[in-house]
């Protein structure tokens, strides 16, 4: 059995003014060759109008296990929503 | 894993860490989260996810081969562009599915090799050949709208990735079974003998696309823990009957007959009743003794044998331009 090309991750911009948002993945002899099977693959319906590959091994992530120690702490800071504060009907545009 | 050692209080201590992390796992799927390739899940969970993504997989490549025995033959230049796209579509869905299977520890290599050595099963419907154009139609307007039925609540499978290429497959399919009955809807409006090959189709087609939908409930060996884990919705019979719902008042406004001397309408259940199925077929089909089996297996293997010098050249010419590792700052 051959060694699998690299794996790409993909991300598409489906309009310009938005974000490349991620879509999904891919194999891939080179750079070159991701860009062309990521329009085969995930551009077949006008879905994008501009690719990003990233080699998967390039990609940092958080540790599932640590997700709570990163992202629980947000949790009790209500304060920072726009909610949070009662201001008077009377008030306007605020 | 740890009945060798039962008596040790490292193992019975292990073995309550395990069932702790078995009730957490089924917490997080009963108050609906994702799982994703990341998080911690239980091995059984893990293979049973992979056997399906996988043969899912396998089947969305598989079933190019039927349709794309008719692209040379299309009718018309339309017919022949759409049957074109279409099978490219399906191309595609493999393509998701092998990366969401791979998310759970399995090589593309691997999944291929299990495809061409016979191992791995795919869908038993494509191993039916397409004798006439109507088949392509029974196809898209059948099998697609089987597998349809049976897609749109993995759309909401618990494993992230799966469920995020259903999504994307989901909205694709809907394509693929509307210019199947648009086929059939002309075949039906002509010509006696164009009615004649779209009854024919349907004769066919109708019995395998109800297997589509696997075993009887009664004999399904992993719905129940699949259904708890949320990697399945409904049952087998349950998706088979909605299709059947659906389905026959579209052959009805085609003027086709449903092969299916039995079928009637329940009135109280407001359902259609079917004949009973001859699971033997299914059987025997899934065996490997069905029409196609082995020359599905021969072409794919053609095709991945006679792809191999494009593969190795692509690698080679990778190698030869690869960036040399960044140099260090000119001082």
């Amino acid at each position: 059995m051959n060694e699998d090309w690299v794996l790409y991750e993909v991300f598409i911009r489906s309009r310009s003014g938005l974000e490349h948002k991620h879509v999904g993945s891919l194999h891939a002899a080179d750079a070159r060759m991701a860009i062309e099977h990521a329009r085969d693959t995930y551009t077949r319906r006008q879905e994008g109008v501009s690719i990003w590959v990233v080699r998967s091994s390039d990609i940092v992530a958080s540790d599932p296990a640590e997700a709570e120690e990163l992202f629980e702490p947000a949790r009790d800071k209500v304060y920072r929503h726009p909610t949070f504060y009662a201001i008077p009907e009377d008030v306007k545009n605020i | 894993m740890y009945t060798q050692a039962l008596d040790s209080p490292e193992a019975a201590a292990a073995d309550e860490r395990e069932s702790e992390r078995l009730e957490r796992f089924q917490a997080r799927i009963d108050r609906d989260e994702k799982i994703e390739p990341k998080d911690w899940m239980p091995e059984a969970y893990r293979q049973t996810l992979l056997r399906q993504i996988a043969q899912h997989a396998h089947s969305e490549i598989v079933g190019m081969l039927p349709e794309g025995n008719w692209i040379t033959r299309a009718p018309s230049l339309r017919r022949k562009v759409v049957l074109i796209a279409k099978v490219q579509d399906e191309g595609g869905h493999g393509m998701y599915l092998y990366s969401a299977a791979e998310t759970l520890g399995v090589s593309r290599g691997e999944l291929i090799e299990q495809l061409l050595s016979g191992r791995a099963k795919y869908s038993s419907i494509f191993n039916y050949p397409t004798l006439t154009w109507a088949d392509i139609g029974a196809i898209g307007w059948l099998v697609d709208g089987a597998a349809i039925m049976n897609q749109i609540p993995l759309c909401r499978c618990s494993y992230g990735p799966y469920a995020r290429a259903m999504v994307r497959i989901c909205k694709e399919e809907s394509f693929h079974q509307r210019q199947g009955y648009e086929i059939m809807l002309t075949l039906s409006r002509g010509s006696a003998a164009q009615r004649a090959m779209a009854q024919d189709a349907l004769d066919r087609w109708w019995w395998p696309s109800l297997m589509m939908f696997g075993p009887s409930d009664a004999h399904s060996v992993h719905t129940a823990q699949s259904m708890r884990w949320k990697i399945k919705r409904f049952s087998n019979d349950e998706l088979r009957q909605k299709f059947i719902d659906v389905t026959v008042p579209q052959a009805e406004f085609l003027g086709l007959a449903v092969p299916d001397p039995d079928l009637r309408w329940d009135e109280s259940a407001e359902h259609y009743v079917p004949g009973p199925i001859d699971w033997s077929e299914f059987h025997a089909v899934l065996k490997g003794e069905g029409p196609c089996n082995r020359e599905r297996l021969e072409a794919r293997r053609a095709a991945h044998g006679a792809g191999r010098w494009v593969r190795e050249a692509a690698a080679a010419f990778a190698e030869k331009h690869r960036e040399p590792p960044h140099a260090a700052p000119a001082g």
